[in-house]
């Protein structure tokens, strides 16, 4: 792909915008042979919008976020441009080293994260005020009491219960929303501009998962920030997204408006996940298992689109061979399918 | 009945195929499996491939040096040793070795002393050695007696490879009962023999081995005396072998397939002979094998403070009592081979069993 | 907190008697007592003595008297008056021959201590954090050959260097000819000569040990998610790494930390029997050949309770360190 040149990069990002990937691509050298986890993501999320990420297990979530936090494993290359402009002017974070000045200014402070696992994600040898207050007096300074003051007053916005006691509770003594709750006060310690919330409800019952996103829907009302909101869970997506990205084996296969991507499917894979998810009154939450087939192992990915292997609509010859290049149904949709370019 | 089986087998033999494929990225691993089993079948064969018997004294031949093997003799040559010259440094009255120009070819498959063939008959068939009237063929030397230190050391070897096994074993049969009722049982069973492990751990090792040792009568017969020592090594060290019994079986007790077992009404020895105990064979093996090097280091330092093992049975910590004085040492270094050969043996035992330990566990560290 | 203390003191106490009975009874196993050793010690010498006699010495070292009697004989003196009884060799209280020794091996044990982990713990999460780079093998590899080689062969093997290479004067504490003199410059300095083969051997296998757990442990942390969110929130790796994973890692360490005196004992015995060091391992050596019962058990009995102390001591250590241990 050819590089886009920088002026126009810059020509190219309208001040609402937050945040912005350009052709990210992310490639694991591991024993056995070379893993491109990542192959050329762009999205984009404006200011205080939510962008929900979904897509299979091993699609690569998660390993474009942590190309953003600059996070990556360090047997990881990568390639593409990352824009974020908390302030004004967008900072360039692609290549950035892992520990430089910039990333570490930005981390828990501009940009917060949360993790899945709410049972580890937290240490588990520091007090939840501790470990709030350190990062505020990393990005703010002050003094300890009152980095702890803002700590109890991050814990009573996430709602927990008594806030002032909670500063002195351990992680294994609270239970796996409260735990949330607390990683999310965390990732709020600075008011960050933009929230990447790596599947925070998927490890929680149906019950905390509804709460936690709640709470979540509130505060980035209130806050007014960004949030990168990433799922297996097309029903969550509804819930609490304004875009959507879907992504397939490293790719970004659909974008759109949730209504657009719930009403008006374009890619065959977006329909196959919304064909999957239990009607009302069901349960709500659904592992994507009914696409025929498997995902293809990392190491082997399809020639011409990658979910040629697995798709309904399948143009042999075609498919197989050239990759679909995106195609645009309707201003804000974007679809990269062959069907949707036209082709019968 | 027959179907199940099959599948089962077929399912084990892959698994085990699996096991073995992991086991094989682990280069020093199979190296040091190569090295172990040839020390163990040279330990078999120990008569056979020392050419003189372990305890012949030769008055005229003490601290005799290492000699060469030359197989290169301007070209490739047979092999052969150089004639050695004894001279007695008037001075300091002691015996030094010179060699000569005369060469004397080594010979392979000589007769030699007389061996017992794993007590089926007497072989008298040695595989090398040389022909020379004032001279033998000493590969690492001689000790104060004028004893082949390369023959002392293959028998030690017998002795001392086998004591780690046999300790193994004792220690294998203590741990795994503990272990498996603490693991199966829990409760208060479990509390009672975590206590008794605990208290044994508690109790400071080297005294406690040198107390039970010294305890051991020294006119007793030497195999029992072997047998003895490798079974208190083993009392002590069945905890470490129990612990990973207890762990495996507390969290397989967990596992579905158990569970599944129970529910359809297997009886509980059932459950732990069929189900429990071949899923942690792996496990087991792992643990067992890095044993093996404690047993053989407490049999070496028991042996080397003379509470365990005493001459005339030759073992590596036996041997290693010759180099006790600084003196000899500093003589003949060569009287410390038995010492590289227990930290090569040790080394080799730690890393086939951590490759096994990997092999087992393919989400472990 | 405090009923956590309260209650592991209170299990020490049923451990100590145990152990103070297993080691009175170990000396009480051989057949034989030191009488028969002594009357063969005689003969060797050409004396004969008589029956009666044997019989008398017998009676007047209370040696008749039924097992659990002796060992309550025994222990009552103990407790009550630091008295533990005579070395029948030495002819001597053992309470006079012991506490010099013990102190020496206390000092050797925690110098060498303090050494061991001011190596293994730097070097065990460097190694860790730079997983696979040069100084990783390194490490590694010394930790396996420390673990390999005996400590008793490392200690012949420094002896050897020292004498035969170095020209030293080794083994012992220090020179005969320092032995009485009073302390100087020159004592001290031949007192570091002498004494550094011990302590790098005790600290080598300590450290080899030591180097491998921490390096164990901080592999598994360094993994775990929390070090993620650590570094998402800005701090730097160094920030990250000693803040977080190894206070983590520092526990179960902290737990084997009882165990690493006992430890330092257990070697110290036979690298002090190697390097004729005047520390408690020669002595209880000849003890136990000699079976001079009283002298053997005050030892065994003495290093035991410092072992059961020292575990006590990590569990309290670990509760004050890991509120999941403290809080339950
Ligand atoms: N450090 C690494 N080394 C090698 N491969 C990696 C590494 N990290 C991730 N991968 C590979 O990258 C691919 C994408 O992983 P990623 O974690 O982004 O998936 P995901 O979409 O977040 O899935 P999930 O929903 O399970 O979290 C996977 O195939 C994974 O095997
Ligand atoms: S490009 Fe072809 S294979 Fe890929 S999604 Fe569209 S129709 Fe299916
Ligand atoms: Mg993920």
């Amino acid at each position: 792909m050819p590089p886009i040149p920088m002026a126009n990069d810059m020509t190219n990002f309208p001040p609402e915008r937050l945040l912005d990937l350009r052709d990210l691509a992310v490639t694991f050298a591991t024993a056995e042979g070379p893993v491109r986890a990542v192959q050329g993501v762009s999205y984009h999320v404006n200011r205080g919008e939510v962008l929900g990420v979904v897509g299979e297990s091993g699609s690569g979530k998660s390993v474009t976020v942590r190309a953003i936090m600059r996070l990556l494993a360090r047997n990881a290359t990568d390639t593409g441009t990352i824009r974020f402009a908390p302030d004004g002017e967008p900072l360039t974070l692609s290549g950035q080293p892992r520990d430089s000045k910039l990333m570490r200014s930005l981390r828990g402070n501009r940009i917060g994260m949360i993790f899945q696992e709410p049972m580890t994600a937290l240490s588990p040898v520091h007090s939840i005020g501790t470990q709030i207050a350190r990062t505020v007096l990393l990005h703010r300074g002050g003094s300890k009491s009152a980095a702890r003051d803002r700590a109890a007053e991050l814990l009573a916005r996430v709602q927990l219960p008594n806030p002032g006691e909670m500063l002195d509770r351990y992680p294994h003594q609270l239970s796996g929303g409260m735990r949330q709750r607390a990683m999310i006060a965390l990732a709020l310690a600075c008011d960050p501009a933009l929230l990447i919330a790596d599947e925070p409800t998927t490890a929680l019952d149906v019950t905390t998962e509804a709460q936690i996103l709640d709470l979540l829907r509130g505060l980035q009302k209130d806050l007014g920030m960004a949030i990168v909101f990433i799922t297996h869970n097309f029903g969550v997506v509804a819930d609490i997204a304004d875009r959507v990205a879907v992504m397939y084996l490293g790719q970004v296969v659909e974008t759109g408006s949730v209504d657009d991507i719930f009403y008006a499917p374009g890619h065959p894979y977006t329909k196959a996940l919304l064909g999957s998810i239990p009607r009302l009154g069901a349960a709500k939450r659904h592992r994507l298992q009914t696409i025929q087939g498997m995902v293809p192992d990392p190491y082997h990915i399809p020639k011409g689109c990658p979910f040629h292997t697995r798709c309904d609509h399948v143009r042999p010859g075609l498919c197989d061979v050239t990759a679909p290049p995106v195609f645009s149904p309707r201003p804000g949709q974007e679809v990269r399918c062959h069907l949707t370019g036209g082709a019968a | 009945m027959t179907d199940t089986s099959r599948a089962e087998s077929h399912f084990t033999a892959s698994a085990r195929t699996l096991m073995w494929r992991r086991f094989r990225k682990h280069r020093l691993a199979v190296v040091s499996l190569v090295f172990l089993v040839a020390c163990y079948l040279a330990a078999l064969f120990a008569p056979f491939l020392a050419p003189y018997p372990p305890d012949k004294i030769e008055k005229l031949q003490t601290f005799v040096p290492p000699q060469m093997v030359h197989i290169w003799d301007g070209g490739p040559a047979w092999p052969f040793v150089y004639e050695l010259k004894r001279t007695r440094n008037a001075e300091t009255a002691r015996v030094t070795y010179e060699q000569t120009d005369k060469k004397i070819p080594v010979q392979f498959f000589v007769r030699g002393a007389e061996w017992s063939v794993f007590g089926l008959g007497t072989s008298d068939l040695h595989l090398f050695g040389i022909e020379a009237k004032k001279q033998k063929l000493n590969l690492l030397g001689t000790d104060s007696l004028g004893q082949d230190v390369f023959s002392r050391l293959l028998y030690g070897a017998r002795v001392t490879l086998s004591a780690g096994l046999v300790g193994v074993a004792f220690a294998f049969v203590l741990g795994l009962t503990m272990g498996a009722i603490s693991g199966y049982y829990g409760g208060r069973v479990d509390t009672a023999i975590q206590r008794l492990m605990e208290f044994i751990r508690s109790v400071p090792t080297i005294p406690l081995w040198m107390g039970l040792a010294a305890a051991l009568p020294i006119e007793w017969d030497p195999l029992f005396v072997y047998v003895l020592i490798t079974l208190i090594l083993a009392l002590i060290s069945w905890t470490s072998l129990a612990r990973v019994v207890r762990g495996r079986f507390l969290s397989l007790k967990s596992e579905d397939y158990v569970l599944a077992a129970r529910l359809s009404g297997a009886s509980q020895t059932r459950i732990i002979t069929r189900h429990m105990l071949p899923a942690m064979t792996s496990y087991i093996i792992a643990a067992m094998t890095l044993a093996v090097p404690e047993m053989i280091l407490g049999e070496t330092a028991l042996s080397f403070l003379g509470l365990g093992l005493r001459p005339p049975v030759v073992s590596w910590g036996v041997l290693l009592q010759d180099a006790q004085n600084l003196r000899s040492v500093a003589l003949a270094p060569w009287l410390l081979t038995p010492g590289l050969a227990v930290v090569l043996v040790v080394l080799a035992f730690n890393f086939l069993g951590d490759g096994l330990r990997d092999a087992a566990d393919p989400y472990g560290q | 907190m405090l009923r956590i203390i309260l209650t592991r003191c209170l299990w020490a106490i049923p451990t100590l008697i145990v152990v103070s009975f297993i080691s009175f009874v170990i000396i009480q196993l051989p057949p034989g007592d030191y009488v028969t050793a002594y009357v063969a010690e005689l003969r060797r010498g050409g004396e004969y003595l008589t029956d009666t006699q044997v019989e008398l010495m017998r009676q007047d070292f209370g040696l008749r008297d039924p097992i659990l009697w002796q060992y309550a004989r025994w222990i009552t003196k103990i407790l009550l008056h630091g008295d533990f009884g005579q070395s029948f060799h030495y002819n001597a209280p053992v309470s006079s021959l012991i506490w010099d020794r013990l102190g020496l091996t206390l000092l050797l044990s925690t110098i060498s201590l303090v050494f061991t982990w001011g190596i293994a713990i730097p070097i065990g999460v460097y190694s860790a954090t730079r997983q696979y780079s040069v100084v990783d093998y390194v490490v590694t590899i010394f930790g396996f050959v420390g673990k390999g080689i005996p400590e008793f062969l490392l200690a012949l093997i420094l002896m050897w260097v020292g004498f035969s290479w170095l020209n030293m004067d080794v083994g012992g504490l220090m020179s005969p000819e320092f032995d009485t003199a009073p302390w100087s410059i020159a004592k001290a300095l031949n007192v570091l000569e002498h004494v550094w083969i011990p302590i790098v051997v005790l600290a080598t296998s300590g450290a080899a040990g030591l180097i491998r757990v921490m390096r164990a442990n901080m592999l598994d942390e360094l993994g775990k998610p929390y070090v993620e969110t650590a570094y998402a929130q800005g701090f730097s790796e160094r920030q990250v790494v000693w803040n977080y994973p190894v206070r983590v890692a520092l526990n179960p360490f902290i737990s084997t930390v009882g165990w690493a005196l006992p430890a330092l004992f257990s070697g110290d015995v036979i690298t002090a029997v190697v390097l004729n060091l005047p520390t408690t391992g020669p002595l209880l050596l000849q003890a136990l050949k000699m079976q001079d019962m009283y002298l053997a058990g005050g030892f065994i009995l003495i290093l035991s309770t410092f072992t059961v102390v020292g575990t006590l001591l990590s569990d309290i250590l670990l509760a004050w360190s890991d509120p999941r241990v403290r809080l339950g």
